[in-house]
C-alpha cells in the first residue's frame, strides 16, 4: 500500500503529460501505415538534416559537459565571492526565448552587428552556417550538466576529497579517482538531458541557420518544413526518430553503469 | 526537307555549345517564404531545361517571409528573394539590399498574385460567404496576429478595404475591423499556424491566402474555400538582391518566372498568374470577384503608408484595436 | 619509516595541495568565465545594448505598455506556478523511478527526457490534438490559459525528475532504515530525512523549470491562441515586436524578463542556502 500512492500519482501525471502525447506521436506517425514513415525518412534532404543535427549535437554536448562539470565543481567546492550570482547566471540562458537568442546572435554576428564587419572582412561565416547552429544549440542546453552535478556534489560532501588531498593526491588525481566516479550518475543524466535538448532544439536554430535545404537544415527544421507543407505524417516521423535517438542515448549511457554502487 | 532538318540540328548544336560554354557551374541562392517550395521546384526544373537555365543549380531556403527578410538583412547570402508581402521587401530596401524602385519594373516586381480568401468547414454550416458573415453572432474567426504575420496584414487590410468599397467611411470600416477582431479566437503567429489551428478544429472560418486554401483542399483536408465579393489582391514579390554575385543570371531567372510557361505552373498550383497570357488561359479558375483592390489603391497608399497607419507597434490602428478588444477596458470575448 | 615520513610530509603536502586547489579553482573559474562570456554574456550584453538604443524613455514606454505588462504577468505567473507544480510532481516521479519497482519502469524512465528531444512544434501539435477541439478524451482546454500551463508542464517535466534522481541514487539509506526501525512512518521518513537531502536537487530542477517556462515559445504559441492581453505570453509579445521591425522594444522586454528571472533564480538559490545551512560545518 505504501508504494501505491506515490506510484499512482506519478504514473497518472506522466500518462497525462508525457505518455499520452508520446502515444499520439506514434499514432500520427503510423496512422497511414509504415510506408509514409519510410518515405519521409528516406528523403535525401531529411537524411542530410539528421547528419547536421547529429554533427551539431556531437559538438555541443561534450563542450557543455566539460563546462558543466568544471562549473559544477567551482560552485559546489570552490571558495569565491559571487558564487550565488554565478549559480543563477548559469540558468539564465534558458529564460531567453529562442526568438531572443536568434536576435542576439544577429546583433552580434549579423551584417550590421558588433562583429559584422570584422567577420565580413575575414570572410568568416558564423550566421547561416554551422557555427551559428552550434552556438545556438549550446546556448539552449548550457545549464543541464552543471545542474545535475552541483546537488550531487553538495549531497556527497567533500570529506573523501579532503582526505585524498591530505594523503598527497594531486588535484587531478583527486578529481579522477574520487570526484568523477561519485558524480557519474549526475553526469549521465546531465549528458542525456543535454543530448535530448540539442536534438530537439528548434527555435533559435530556425532563426540563425538560414534554413538552406540540404545544407543548414536540421532535423527539427525538417519537421517544420513538413508541417508547413501539410505533411503531418512526415513531421511526426522525423520527430519520432529524434525521440528514438534520445532514448537510445539514455539506454546506452545507463547500460554502461557499473553494478550497484556501494550504498 | 533533310537540308532544313540538318540546318536546324546544326543551329541547335551551336546554341547548346555556346550556352554550355557560358552557363553551367553557377549557383543561385533563392530565399523564399514558406509555402512555394513545391511550385518553385517545378519552375526550377523547367528553367534548367532552357538554354539560359542549363547547369544552374539552386540553394534554396524556405521560411516565414518576415523572418527570411530579416535573415537576408542580417547577411544570409541571397541572389533572389521571393517574399509574401511588399512590406518585407521594404525591409530589404531599408537595409540597402534592394533597389527602392523594385516595384517599378516588369510586372511590378511580382512573381505571382493571390487573393484573400476564407476557409470554412466542409458544407459551410455557418453559411459564410461575405465579410459581414464573419461578424455575425457566434461566428469564430481564426486569423494570425498582424504584428507577427504578413498574412494577417493582408487579411486586416482586405477587411478594411472591403468595407470601404461597400461605401463605408474610414471610421466605420475601422470599427468593422475591431468588430472582426472581437470574433477572433486565435491569433497565431503565422499563416501556417493559423491554418493548423483551424484544421485542429478551432473556429468556423479562417482568413488566409487563396493559394494556401487551395493547398489545404488539394491535400485532402476536409475544408472548403470561399472568396468574398470584395477582396484584396495579394501581391507576391520576387526581387534580385543588389549584392548578388550573379545578378544577370538571377534576373534571367526572375524573367523566366514571369514568363507564360512558368506562370502556368503557378496557375496550376493555386496562384494567380501576373502574366496576362497565362491569366487569360486560366480565367475560368481565377475569375475575378466583383471588387478586387490592391495595396496601391488610394485607400492604402502602398505598403509604407499602410504599415505605418495600421501596424506601427506603438501607434498603429491595430494597437488600439487589440487593446479595445482584449485589454483591461475592452469587452473582449 | 612510512608513517613518520607521512606525518612529516603531511603539512608540506597539504600546503602544496591547497596551492594546487587554489590554482585549480582559478583555472576552472577562468575556463567557466570564458565559456560563459562567449556563449551567454555576449548575447545578453548585445540585447541590453540594443534595448537602450532608442533611449530610456522608449524603453520604459514599451515595457510599461499595458500589453507588455499583461504578457509579463501571465508569463511569470504561469512559469512560477508550473515550476512549483512540477517540483512536487517531479519529486514524486523521481522517487517512484528510483525507489519503486514496477513493470515498464525502465521504459518510463527512458522517456522522461522526450519533452526535450521533441521539437516544440510537435509538442504543441500533440497537446493540441489530445487536449484541444478534437480531443479523444473529451478534454478541450486549448486556446485558454490552462493550455499555457499544460504546454509548460510538458516542456519542463524532465527537469526536477532528472535533478532529483542522481541525488536519490546517492542517498545514504542507513539513516532512513534507522528511522524506520525506530518506528517512523514512511511520510515522516520522507519529510524529515529524504526531503532535506534532495531539496537542493529539487530546487535546482525547479530553477531550470522556471527559467525554461519564462522563455518557452514553441509549444505555447501553437496551443494558447496568443490573444493579446488574455493568452499572449511575453515571448510571443517579444516576437511580435521583432516582426514589427522594433528589435529595440523587443530587447527591452527581453531584458526585463531576464532581470526578473535572474532575481527569481537568486531567490531560489537563497532558499537552497537557507535549507542546507545545517549541513555546512
Amino acid at each position: 500500500m505504501r508504494r501505491l500512492g506515490p506510484r499512482l500519482v506519478a504514473l497518472s501525471y506522466l500518462t497525462i503529460i508525457l505518455l499520452a502525447p508520446l502515444g499520439m506521436v506514434f499514432y500520427r506517425t503510423f496512422e497511414h501505415g509504415v510506408a509514409p514513415f519510410w518515405h519521409a525518412l528516406s528523403n535525401s534532404e531529411t537524411v542530410h538534416a539528421f547528419k547536421v543535427t547529429l554533427l551539431v549535437t556531437a559538438i555541443a554536448v561534450p563542450l557543455n559537459t566539460v563546462f558543466g562539470v568544471v562549473a559544477g565543481l567551482a560552485i559546489a567546492r570552490g571558495r569565491f565571492r559571487g558564487k550565488g550570482f554565478l549559480n543563477a547566471f548559469i540558468d539564465l540562458p534558458l529564460a531567453l526565448s529562442p526568438v531572443v537568442v536568434g536576435l542576439s546572435l544577429y546583433l552580434l554576428y549579423g551584417r550590421t552587428g558588433w562583429f559584422g564587419s570584422f567577420l565580413n572582412r575575414h570572410n568568416v561565416q558564423i550566421l547561416f552556417a554551422w557555427p551559428a547552429l552550434v552556438l545556438a544549440t549550446i546556448f539552449a542546453s548550457v545549464p543541464f550538466v552543471a545542474r545535475e552535478v552541483i546537488p550531487t556534489l553538495r549531497e556527497l560532501g567533500d570529506e573523501q576529497e579532503q582526505a585524498a588531498r591530505t594523503l598527497g593526491a594531486s588535484t587531478w588525481q583527486t578529481f579522477r579517482r574520487i570526484t568523477l566516479p561519485s558524480i557519474r550518475w549526475a553526469i549521465v543524466y546531465g549528458v542525456v538531458l543535454t543530448t535530448a535538448r540539442c536534438l530537439g532544439e528548434y527555435g533559435a536554430v530556425a532563426i540563425v541557420s538560414g534554413r538552406i535545404v540540404g545544407k543548414t537544415e536540421t532535423a527539427t527544421l525538417r519537421v517544420e518544413d513538413s508541417y508547413q507543407n501539410l505533411d503531418t505524417t512526415g513531421a511526426y516521423s522525423v520527430a519520432l526518430v529524434l525521440a528514438a535517438i534520445a532514448v537510445a542515448v539514455l539506454v546506452i549511457m545507463t547500460l554502461t553503469k557499473p553494478k550497484e554502487q556501494s550504498v | 526537307m533533310r537540308r532544313r532538318f540538318t540546318l536546324l540540328l546544326a543551329t541547335l548544336a551551336t546554341a547548346a555549345a555556346a550556352t554550355a560554354a557560358t552557363a553551367g557551374g553557377t549557383t543561385l541562392n533563392l530565399v523564399a517564404y514558406s509555402t512555394p517550395k513545391p511550385v518553385m521546384a517545378k519552375i526550377i526544373a523547367l528553367w534548367n531545361q532552357t538554354p539560359q537555365g542549363k547547369g544552374v543549380s539552386f540553394s534554396q531556403s524556405y521560411g516565414a517571409s518576415g523572418a527570411q527578410a530579416r535573415a537576408i538583412a542580417a547577411g544570409q547570402p541571397a541572389d533572389i528573394a521571393f517574399l509574401s508581402t511588399g512590406d518585407d521587401v521594404n525591409t530589404l530596401v531599408d537595409a540597402g539590399l534592394v533597389a527602392a524602385n523594385w516595384d517599378k519594373g516588369a510586372y511590378g516586381g511580382l512573381a505571382a498574385d493571390s487573393v484573400v480568401a476564407f476557409v470554412v468547414r466542409a458544407g459551410n454550416p455557418k453559411h459564410i460567404k461575405e465579410w459581414s458573415d464573419l461578424v455575425k453572432p457566434g461566428v469564430q474567426v481564426v486569423t494570425p496576429n498582424p504584428f507577427s504575420s504578413g498574412s494577417a496584414k493582408w487579411n486586416i487590410l482586405a477587411a478594411y478595404g472591403a468595407e470601404r468599397k461597400l461605401g463605408k467611411s474610414d471610421t466605420q470600416a475601422t470599427s468593422f475591423v475591431q468588430k472582426l477582431m472581437q470574433h477572433v479566437v486565435s491569433q497565431d503567429s503565422s499563416g501556417a499556424n493559423a491554418l493548423n489551428t483551424f484544421l485542429a478544429g478551432k473556429g468556423d472560418v479562417l482568413i488566409t491566402y487563396e493559394s494556401e486554401a487551395y493547398a489545404a483542399v488539394a491535400a485532402g483536408k476536409d475544408v472548403h474555400m470561399v472568396i468574398p465579393k470584395q477582396t484584396m489582391v495579394i501581391e507576391l514579390p520576387m526581387v534580385v538582391l543588389k549584392n548578388s554575385s550573379n545578378k544577370a543570371k538571377a534576373q534571367q531567372f526572375v524573367s523566366f518566372v514571369q514568363s507564360e510557361q512558368a506562370q502556368e505552373i503557378f496557375a496550376q498550383n493555386g496562384f494567380r498568374p501576373v502574366n496576362k497570357a497565362a491569366l487569360k488561359k486560366y480565367a475560368s479558375r481565377y475569375g475575378g470577384r466583383p471588387v478586387m483592390f490592391r495595396i496601391s489603391d488610394p485607400l492604402f497608399g502602398g505598403w509604407r503608408k499602410a504599415d505605418k497607419t495600421w501596424f506601427d507597434p506603438s501607434k498603429g490602428r491595430m494597437v488600439k484595436i487589440e487593446a479595445n478588444v482584449g485589454g483591461p477596458t475592452g469587452a473582449g470575448s | 619509516m612510512p608513517a613518520a615520513s607521512a606525518v612529516v610530509s603531511a603539512p608540506r603536502a597539504r600546503a602544496a595541495t591547497f596551492r594546487g586547489a587554489r590554482r585549480g579553482t582559478a583555472l576552472s573559474l577562468g575556463f567557466v568565465s570564458t565559456f560563459l562570456s562567449v556563449i551567454v554574456v555576449l548575447p545578453i550584453a548585445a540585447l541590453m545594448w540594443e534595448s537602450k538604443r532608442n533611449g530610456a524613455h522608449t524603453f520604459w514606454q514599451v515595457v510599461s505598455s499595458p500589453e507588455a505588462r499583461a504578457a509579463l504577468e501571465l508569463t511569470l505567473g504561469a512559469a512560477v506556478g508550473v515550476a512549483l507544480f512540477n517540483a512536487v510532481l517531479g519529486t514524486v516521479t523521481a522517487w517512484v523511478l528510483v525507489r519503486d519497482d514496477f513493470r515498464g519502469k525502465s521504459l518510463v524512465n527512458a522517456v522522461i527526457d522526450l519533452p526535450f528531444a521533441l521539437p516544440t512544434i510537435v509538442a504543441g501539435l500533440t497537446l493540441l490534438a489530445l487536449y484541444g477541439p478534437h480531443s479523444p478524451v473529451g478534454v478541450d482546454v486549448a486556446f485558454t490559459r490552462v493550455a499555457i500551463g499544460l504546454a509548460l508542464c510538458f516542456v519542463t517535466l524532465p527537469f526536477v525528475v532528472r535533478t532529483a534522481q542522481p541525488v536519490l541514487h546517492e542517498l545514504d539509506r542507513e539513516m532512513e532504515e534507522a528511522a524506520r526501525s525506530l518506528g517512523a512512518s514512511d511520510f515522516t521518513v520522507f519529510r524529515r530525512i529524504v526531503l532535506p537531502n534532495i531539496l537542493p536537487g529539487v530546487l535546482s530542477g525547479m530553477a531550470l523549470a522556471l527559467a525554461r517556462g519564462v522563455g518557452e515559445i514553441g509549444a505555447v504559441v501553437l496551443i494558447s491562441g496568443n490573444l493579446p492581453y488574455r493568452t499572449e505570453v511575453s515571448s510571443v509579445f517579444v516576437m511580435n515586436r521583432i516582426e514589427s521591425g522594433d528589435p529595440a522594444g523587443a530587447s527591452a522586454v527581453a531584458v526585463v524578463l531576464l532581470v526578473v528571472s535572474f532575481a527569481l533564480l537568486l531567490a531560489i538559490g537563497g532558499v537552497r542556502y537557507l535549507v542546507t545551512r545545517f549541513d555546512r560545518a
